[in-house]
């Protein structure tokens, strides 16, 4: 029996073994399945996730360069140290040298590396000299890297700070055109895959992800020359009358481009801090002013298109105020008695301004007024642009009407009143002002040419006397522009500050040029004849021998011929020796 | 018979063709990309050092700097308009 069971136990027992061993491989290829198949990509991430990395490729911020090629604002690389703070803090004892190679407080950074000892990265320094940064990397402390990143410098410092604005530490724009063309500066970062050690050294560079797009290049408007004539003459001119700001902004009038836009009081884009914040807002764009007499060209044109009044019409302001109904009177401070329209602009009579205007629907006006771009932004494009402030012609009452005829009940832009100026230089059509180069936006009719051709023949008398803009003029050329004085408005009422203006045109024969000089609260002299129109002519003199116009008012031809018999006639009066009598030019209310 | 025979070995060969391809193309790639960072870098720094010079540039040239000098060292004046002769032509 027994001989006879033994083999069908070891049968038996063969079966067990090999089912046994059948299904341990099985279940040996069910998890290798299971493990290479089904959770695959499971695995395969967390894998990866140990020592793949995908980086940042920085990409360096474009270029601004002025109307001539000149660099405005450059990034240039800087190195900043970064630390894994895990892996530092394993190396304690190697704190001390890193802190005074980085010139760190030890304490301040252990208690910093404390505070992070779950993170893997916290900056220790940023923007350093990539010299400096390699005296601290040579070190070699474990948890301890380097990583490249940008600094934007701007070699002209305040003289542009406002046009262009700023970036913030990690080079994006927050102001200006640094903000305005963020997306063209900024470029795209690369991404690229890298195997890296435990210790953040990059041992195999995989694949690129992205390709990185550096930024580009952004060619503006602004002449640095000119710029910096407009700045110096402009600070200059707030020293000498105490005033605590001003503007300036030059228009090429045929295609609008702004040649320089400055303002005081300004600040030092380079150096990043606790600067005012009102020190860095560019007024000639984001600030608006009443624009006094200034305006009183463009009424003229509202008049003129009206066809109710030609350039000669007679205008009788005497006795040089005017009372409306409602007790409301307005005074010009001479008594000019029986003027023509041209004189209302040479003498800047309140009185025939407001006359004229009363003759005038408040429709036709405000259309005239919004057609030269006031109370809506200029389309430039800058960050913050003011879009002034136009009433509507429903709440125009008569004194309404008769004060927004001289510049007060509304308020405009800097730049507003340039562009406005420029359409009248243009024969009467108006074009956004840019700030990129050769980036002219087309034109728009707003006034009849000969309109503007006469008011150009009127503004011209005010820099003649007996205008009062005589300090504007400019040797060898022809100059037409307005003066303007206003009050500083305060809720509701007008304040003893006083706002110097000129806007003008040269060479008036063919305008190349506009400007707008604004001046807030000179000290003892106030009229914008004394304050603005200085500014306007020397900076408008260098401006124009900066860009070759030629002079469109020559006394004195030097013949190329010889001619022994000539003799060289002095050139007409320079405008320093000029006296201006501003005082009967300005209407400003009491 | 013959041809199953040849088809198989034909296909076999080829599978192994492409996959030394593979490798081979897969070593090709890393030798370009790091020719390619290489490369890059060295477009990168010559970029910076450009930037560097215009930006020192700049700082040299910058306008109040220059009228400093002029004015200051060199006793220059801009002429004013009435010692201005225009010449026409």
């Amino acid at each position: 029996m027994n001989e006879r069971v033994q083999p069908a136990n070891a049968r038996t027992r063969l079966y067990v073994v090999m089912a046994m061993l059948g299904l341990a491989s099985s279940a040996l290829v069910v998890r290798a399945v299971d493990l290479q198949v089904v959770r695959k990509g499971f695995y395969q991430e967390q894998g990866d996730a140990r020592y793949l990395r995908d980086l940042d490729i920085p990409v360096s911020r474009g270029t601004i360069f002025d109307r001539n090629g000149e660099p405005l604002a450059v990034s240039t690389p800087v190195e900043s140290i970064w630390a894994s703070p895990m892996a530092l803090l394993e190396h304690a004892d190697r704190i001390p040298e890193l802190a005074t190679a980085a010139g760190l407080d030890e304490d301040a950074l252990k208690q910093k590396l404390m505070a992070y000892s779950d993170k893997e990265f916290v900056y220790l320094k940023r923007h350093l000299n990539p010299d400096d940064a390699q005296v601290i990397l040579k070190l070699d402390i474990p948890g301890v890297a380097g990583q490249r990143e940008f600094r934007r410098y701007y070699p002209s410092g305040e003289v542009i700070g406002h046009v262009l604005g700023f970036t913030n530490i990690d080079d994006a724009g927050q102001e200006g055109l640094e903000l305005a063309f963020d997306q063209w500066l900024a470029g795209e970062k690369g991404i690229k895959r890298v195997i890296r050690d435990r210790l953040g050294h990059e041992v195999e560079n995989v694949e690129l992800v992205r390709e990185a797009k550096p930024g580009k290049d952004l060619t503006i408007s602004i002449d640095r020359r000119i710029q910096y004539l407009a700045y110096r003459e402009l600070k200059a001119a707030l020293t000498e009358h105490h005033a605590s700001s001003g503007s300036m902004v030059i228009l090429d009038v045929p295609t609008g481009e702004i040649l320089a836009m400055v303002n005081q009081p300004s600040f030092n884009p380079n150096a990043r801090g606790n600067v005012d914040p009102s020190y860095r807002r560019n007024r000639a764009a984001t600030d608006v002013v009443e624009p006094g007499s200034t305006m009183k060209a463009f009424t003229i044109s509202a008049a003129l298109e009206s066809g109710k009044w030609k350039a000669h019409t007679p205008v009788d302001t005497s006795p040089g105020s005017l009372t409306l109904a409602g007790g409301w009177t307005t005074h010009d401070v001479h008594n000019k008695g029986l003027i023509d329209v041209t004189g209302v602009i040479t003498y800047s009579s309140n009185v025939g301004a407001a006359k004229i205007a009363l003759t005038m629907t408040r429709d036709h006006m405000y259309d005239v007024f919004h057609r030269f771009g006031f109370g809506e932004v200029t389309g430039c494009g800058f960050p913050g642009e003011s879009p002034g402030n136009l009433p509507i012609a429903k709440s125009w009452g008569p004194v309404e009407q008769a004060t927004i005829a001289y510049g007060y009940g509304l308020s405009v832009t800097p730049l507003q009143l340039a562009q406005g100026y420029a359409a009248l230089a243009n024969e009467g059509r108006l074009r956004s002002p840019t700030f990129v180069r050769g980036a002219q936006s087309p034109d728009r009719a707003v006034i009849d040419p000969q309109i503007a051709a006469s008011l150009k023949t009127m503004l011209e008398t005010v820099v003649h006397p007996p205008g009062g803009g005589i300090k504007a003029s400019i040797t060898n050329y022809r100059v037409a522009g307005k003066t303007g004085t206003s009050r500083t408005a305060v809720g509701g009422g007008y304040q003893k500050k006083y706002v110097s203006l000129f806007a003008g045109m040269v060479p008036a024969s063919q305008p190349r040029l506009v400007g707008v000089v604004v001046i807030h609260d000179p000290q003892g002299a106030f009229y914008g004849a004394l304050v603005a129109a200085p500014v306007f002519g020397k900076v408008m003199e260098g401006a124009l021998r900066l860009l070759d116009v030629s002079p469109d008012d020559v006394q004195n031809w030097y013949t190329a011929t010889p001619d022994p018999a000539r003799t060289l006639q002095p050139a007409r009066q320079a405008p320093d020796g000029a006296t201006a009598e501003p005082d009967f030019a300005e209407g400003v209310p009491e | 018979m013959i041809w199953r025979v040849l088809a198989l070995s034909v296909l076999l060969l080829a599978t192994l063709v492409t996959a030394i391809g593979v490798v081979y193309a897969r070593q090709q790639s890393r030798i370009a990309f790091v020719e390619l960072t290489r490369l890059g870098n060295e477009r990168d720094d010559l970029n910076f050092e450009f930037g560097r010079l215009q930006l020192e540039q700049a700082t040299w040239a910058e306008n109040n700097r220059v009228e400093q000098i002029a004015r200051g060292k060199l006793g220059m004046v801009s002429p004013s308009s009435s010692e201005t002769i225009v010449v026409k032509r």
